[in-house]
C-alpha cells in the first residue's frame, strides 16, 4: 500500500487553515468597519444631545429693556433684550472696560439667549421690573469648548485666551451648566449651531414617509395580489415582473430626476414638500412591499383558498377574506424594512428640492421642509465646527429610528411565525 | 379651491353615495319578501364607485391638461415683447409660476413678466371654479346613475369585482408606467440637450466644464461637456469598492455558508445586514470626516500627496457598504449547491477549503458572477458616498489619491439649488441619467438573466 506523504499532508491541512483564516478575517474586517463607523459617529455625536448654559442675574427694569406700558406684543417684541443680556454679563466682569474687550465678551451670547428672553416676557410682563435668574445657551465656539471638541491652543483655536479666561472664571463661580438640551430633538433647523434641532426633519420625514405609505401599500398589495391570484402566465404578466424587479435595482438618482421631471416640472406640485418627496419614495417603495407580499401569498397554505372556494366564495372573496389576511403579517414586515429604507434615501430627497433652510417645524405634508437625511447632509456640508456633532447626533437619531423600525419587523415575522406553527 | 377642500368634499360625496346605495337595499318596505341578489355592503360599494371614480379621473385629466391650457395662454402676451425667446417656454413658465407661488421674490421682475403672472393667476383662478364645476357635475351624476341601477336583482357584487380586478390590473403596471416614464423624461430632455451639444461630445469629448455663459461675449462662455472624465472617475472609484467588497464579501459568505456553527451564523448574519441597513448618507459623512483625513495623514507618512476628496476614500467606504450585498448574495447561491456535489469531494478525501475551491465555487460561479454585476451597478450608481466625499474636479487620472468626480456627483450638485432650466448645464444632468440608467439597466439584466439560468441549473 502506498504511504501517504506526510508533508503534502501538513501541507494541505496549513492550507485549510489558512483558508479558514481568510475567512475569519473578512468577517472581522466587515465587523471592526461596523465598530469603527459606530464608534466615530457615537463619541462624536452624544455632546449634541446636551448643551452649555450661562446663568445671569437679570433686573428686568424698563429702561433697560426699552419698554414702555402698556405692554402689548408690539411693545414687547421691540425690547431691547440684547442689550440686557450683555449689561448683565459685563457686571459680571466689573474690569473689562475697553470697547474691543466688551465686544470679545458679548460673543459669549447666542442669539438664542434674546430669543429666550423676549419670549419669557412676551409670556409674562408682570416680570418686569422684577429681577430673575436667567439661563441661556452660550455661542457655539464656547458650547464646543466646553464639550471638549475646540482645541484651547493651536491654530484651529478659535477663541483668544481672554475670552477663554472669562470663561473658565465663570464656569469656576458656577455660573455655567451642561444641561440636556431638548431643542435638538424637538426644534427646527437653525444658522446658529447651538440652537439648530432635528424636530422639523424628523416631522418632514414623518409626513413623507406618511405619503410613501398611503401610496405604496395599497398600489403594491394590489399588484402582488393580482400577479399572485389573477394573472395569467402570458407576455403582459413577464413584462411586469420583469419591470418590477428592475426597478428595485434602479439607482436612486434616477427617482429623483424622474421627480424633478415629471411631478415637479410638469404637474407643477409644490417644490421641496413632504408630498412629493413621498410620492417619489412611494415609488422606490413599491417593488419591495410587491415582492415581499408576493412571498407571503404565495406561502399561504392552499387549503384556504380551497375550503373558502368550496363554501361558494367568489375568487375575489377568497383573495380579499382569507388569503390577504393570512398574509399580512409577512406584508407588513416588508412593508416597514421598505418604509426603512426610504427614511434613509437622500439622494431623491435632494433633487426634488428638500434641501431649502427651512427655520420652522413643517405642519402638513405641504409646507416645504427638509427631512432626516437631508439634514445629514446639510450639516455636513456646512463648515461650522458645531454643527460636526450635530450631524453625528442626527445620524444617531435616525440609526434609532431605523433599528426600531427593523425591531417591529422581527417582532410581527417571529410572532406570526409561532402562530401558523 | 385647495386641495384640502377637494378632499373633503371628495370623501363626503363618496361616504354619502355609499351610505345611500347601502341603504336602498336596507329600507325595510323595499326589502319586502325578495332577498337582494348581492348584500347591502356591495350595493354600497357599487354607488360610492359611481361616485367616486368620475371624481378622481377628474382631478387626474385636470392635473395633466392644465399646465398644457394654460401655458400657451399666459406665454401669448409676454411673446409679444422682446423679454421672450420661444425656445425657453417652458423655464419662462416655470418662472412665472414660481414667482405666483411666492417661491420667487416678485420686485426685481420686469413688468411684462408681471402681467404674465397676472394673467396665470387668474387663469388658475378660472380653471380651478372649472375644476370645482366638473368635480361636483362628475360626482353627483355618478351618484345619480349609480343610485338608478340599484335593485334587489341587480348583481352589486359581481360589478364590484369586475371593478376590483381592474384596479388590481392597473395597480400591477404602475411598475410598468414607471419605468415608460422615467424613460420618456429622461429621453426628452436628452434631446433637448442634444440638441445644443453634439452627441459625440459627451460620450467622448475628455473635458467635462458644464458652465454656462452669464453674458455671450463672455471668456469660455461655451461649457464642455465631455463625459469621460466622469466614466473613468466612476469606474474609479466603483473598481476600488469592488477591491474591498470582493474579497471580504465572498470569503464572508464563504466562511458563514461552509464553516461557521449554525449559532455564530445566526449573531453574523444579522450584523452583517446590519452594514446594508446604514443610510449612505451616513457613510458618506463617514468617509468625508473620518477616513478621507486618514488616508491624507498615512500618504503623508509615506511621503505621498492625496487629496482630502480622494477616490481611496470614496471608494474604500463604498466597499465596505457592498460588503453585505455580495456576502449574502453569495451566500445564497453557495447554498443551492446540491450536498451531494460536497458530500462526494469529502469522501474523496478532499479537505474542506478543497472542495469549496475546486468543487462548489465552479459550480456556483455563475450565480457568484451576477451577484458581482448586481454589485457592480450598485457601485455606479452609488450616490451620496460619492456626493459627500469625491471631489468636484473632473480629473481624468487613475490615481486613487487624487480626487475624481463621478456621473451621479454631477447630476445631484447640477440639479441641487436653483437651476436653469434649458440651459445645457441642466439638460446635461438628464443626458447623464439617461446613460446611468441604460447602464444599470443592462447590468441588472445581464446578472438577473445569468442568476435565474444558474437557478434552472440546480432545480
Amino acid at each position: 500500500m502506498r504511504q501517504p506523504d506526510q508533508k503534502k499532508l501538513r501541507q494541505r491541512a496549513r492550507a485549510e487553515k489558512r483558508f479558514r483564516l481568510y475567512g475569519i478575517a473578512a468577517l472581522l474586517f466587515a465587523g471592526s468597519a461596523l465598530v469603527f463607523l459606530v464608534m466615530t459617529i457615537v463619541s462624536s455625536g452624544c455632546s449634541a444631545f446636551f448643551r452649555t448654559t450661562l446663568t445671569l442675574e437679570l433686573s428686568l427694569d424698563p429702561d433697560r429693556l426699552n419698554v414702555k406700558p402698556p405692554y402689548t406684543r408690539e411693545v414687547l417684541m421691540d425690547g431691547s433684550y440684547y442689550t440686557t443680556l450683555k449689561s448683565a454679563l459685563y457686571q459680571l466682569f466689573p474690569e473689562v472696560s475697553s470697547r474691543a474687550d466688551k465686544r470679545a465678551l458679548s460673543k459669549m451670547l447666542s442669539p438664542g439667549g434674546e430669543l429666550q428672553l423676549r419670549n419669557y416676557i412676551l409670556d409674562d410682563p408682570e416680570a418686569i421690573g422684577k429681577t430673575v435668574l436667567f439661563e441661556i445657551p452660550v455661542a457655539s465656539d464656547f458650547d464646543q469648548l466646553y464639550k471638549g471638541n475646540l482645541p484651547r491652543t493651536g491654530e484651529h483655536t478659535r477663541l483668544s485666551a481672554k475670552q477663554m479666561a472669562w470663561f473658565d472664571q465663570l464656569d469656576s463661580d458656577g455660573f455655567i451648566h451642561y444641561r440636556f438640551n431638548p431643542g435638538f430633538l424637538f426644534g427646527a433647523d437653525s444658522r446658529y449651531p447651538e440652537l439648530a434641532g432635528i424636530g422639523g426633519a424628523i416631522a418632514g420625514s414623518f409626513h413623507a414617509l406618511l405619503v410613501c405609505f398611503l401610496l405604496s401599500f395599497p398600489l403594491g398589495i394590489a399588484a402582488a395580489v393580482y400577479l399572485e391570484e389573477f394573472a395569467k402566465d402570458n407576455r403582459f404578466t413577464r413584462i411586469i415582473e420583469a419591470n418590477i424587479n428592475n426597478l428595485a435595482a434602479v439607482p436612486s438618482v434616477i427617482f429623483g430626476l424622474l421627480g424633478l421631471a415629471v411631478i415637479l416640472n410638469y404637474f407643477g406640485l409644490p417644490r421641496g414638500t413632504p408630498l412629493v418627496g413621498g410620492m417619489v419614495l412611494a415609488l422606490m417603495t413599491l417593488p419591495t412591499i410587491i415582492i415581499a407580499c408576493r412571498s407571503s401569498l404565495r406561502a399561504v397554505s392552499p387549503g384556504i383558498r380551497q375550503g373558502a372556494l368550496a363554501m361558494g366564495a367568489s375568487p375575489i372573496q377568497v383573495t380579499f377574506q382569507q388569503v390577504l389576511p393570512a398574509a399580512m403579517p409577512g406584508t407588513l414586515t416588508g412593508a416597514i424594512i421598505g418604509l426603512a429604507q426610504a427614511l434613509g434615501e437622500t439622494a431623491p430627497l435632494l433633487m426634488i428640492g428638500m434641501v431649502a433652510f427651512i427655520a420652522n417645524v413643517p405642519a402638513t405634508p405641504m409646507d416645504s421642509s427638509a427631512a432626516l437625511p437631508v439634514q445629514i447632509y446639510l450639516w455636513a456640508e456646512s463648515a461650522e465646527r458645531g454643527f460636526v456633532e450635530k450631524t453625528s447626533a442626527a445620524i444617531i437619531v435616525i440609526m434609532t429610528f431605523l433599528i426600531l423600525m427593523n425591531f417591529i419587523a422581527v417582532v410581527i415575522r417571529s410572532r406570526t411565525q409561532t402562530k401558523t406553527e | 379651491m385647495t386641495f384640502l377642500q377637494l378632499s373633503v368634499l371628495f370623501f363626503t360625496l363618496v361616504a354619502t353615495s355609499g351610505v345611500l346605495g347601502w341603504r336602498r337595499i336596507r329600507i325595510p318596505h323595499l326589502a319586502g319578501a325578495i332577498r337582494p341578489r348581492s348584500r347591502a355592503v356591495y350595493h354600497g360599494v357599487y354607488n360610492a364607485l359611481w361616485c367616486g371614480v368620475p371624481m378622481l379621473l377628474v382631478v387626474l385629466a385636470w392635473l395633466a391638461v392644465e399646465p398644457l391650457l394654460i401655458q400657451p395662454m399666459v406665454l401669448h402676451d409676454l411673446a409679444l415683447t422682446d423679454a421672450y425667446a420661444p425656445e425657453n417656454s417652458a423655464f419662462k413658465f416655470l418662472e412665472i409660476r414660481n414667482i405666483a407661488a411666492g417661491v420667487l421674490p416678485a420686485e426685481f421682475i420686469e413688468q411684462p413678466m408681471l402681467n404674465a403672472v397676472e394673467r396665470y393667476r387668474a387663469l388658475k383662478w378660472q380653471s380651478g371654479i372649472a375644476l370645482t364645476i366638473l368635480f361636483l357635475t362628475a360626482g353627483v351624476s355618478g351618484l345619480y346613475l349609480g343610485y338608478r341601477r340599484i335593485s334587489h336583482v341587480f348583481p352589486a357584487r359581481e360589478k364590484v369585482e369586475v371593478f376590483i380586478r381592474f384596479f388590481l390590473l392597473a395597480s400591477s403596471s404602475v411598475a410598468v408606467l414607471t419605468t415608460i416614464s422615467i424613460v420618456l423624461a429622461l429621453a426628452f430632455e436628452t434631446l433637448r440637450f442634444f440638441q445644443q451639444v453634439p452627441f459625440t461630445e459627451l460620450l467622448f469629448g475628455v473635458k467635462w466644464n458644464p458652465q454656462i455663459a452669464i453674458r455671450a461675449d463672455q471668456v469660455g462662455s461655451s461649457g464642455a461637456f465631455g463625459a469621460i472624465p466622469l466614466f473613468t472617475g466612476t469606474l474609479l472609484i466603483a473598481f476600488i469598492a469592488m477591491l474591498v467588497a470582493v474579497p471580504v464579501g465572498l470569503f464572508s459568505a464563504i466562511y458563514l455558508a461552509e464553516y461557521a456553527r449554525p449559532a455564530v451564523r445566526h449573531v453574523i448574519k444579522p450584523l452583517l445586514e446590519i452594514l446594508a441597513g446604514i443610510p449612505t448618507v451616513v457613510y458618506g459623512f463617514f468617509a468625508a470626516l473620518t477616513v478621507a483625513p486618514l488616508i491624507v495623514d498615512i500618504s503623508d507618512m509615506v511621503g505621498l500627496d492625496a487629496s482630502s476628496e480622494s477616490a481611496l476614500a470614496a471608494g474604500l467606504v463604498m466597499g465596505i457598504m457592498i460588503i453585505p450585498f455580495i456576502s449574502s448574495l453569495s451566500d445564497d447561491v453557495i447554498n443551492s449547491v446540491p450536498y451531494s456535489l460536497r458530500d462526494g469531494s469529502l469522501a474523496m478525501g478532499a479537505t474542506r477549503s478543497e472542495t469549496i475551491r475546486k468543487v462548489i465555487l465552479p459550480a456556483a460561479l455563475p450565480g457568484i458572477a451576477g451577484a458581482l454585476l448586481l454589485a457592480v451597478s450598485r457601485a455606479i450608481g452609488e450616490t451620496m458616498i460619492v456626493v459627500m466625499a469625491a471631489g468636484l474636479a473632473a480629473n481624468l487620472t487613475a490615481n486613487p489619491l487624487e480626487s475624481v468626480t463621478t456621473v451621479t456627483t454631477q447630476i445631484v450638485t447640477i440639479l441641487v439649488g436653483d437651476q436653469e432650466f434649458d440651459s445645457p448645464k441642466t439638460l446635461a444632468a438628464f443626458a447623464l441619467g439617461l446613460t446611468l440608467f441604460f447602464v444599470t439597466l443592462t447590468l441588472n439584466f445581464i446578472a438577473l438573466h445569468i442568476v435565474r439560468k444558474y437557478r434552472e441549473q440546480y432545480d
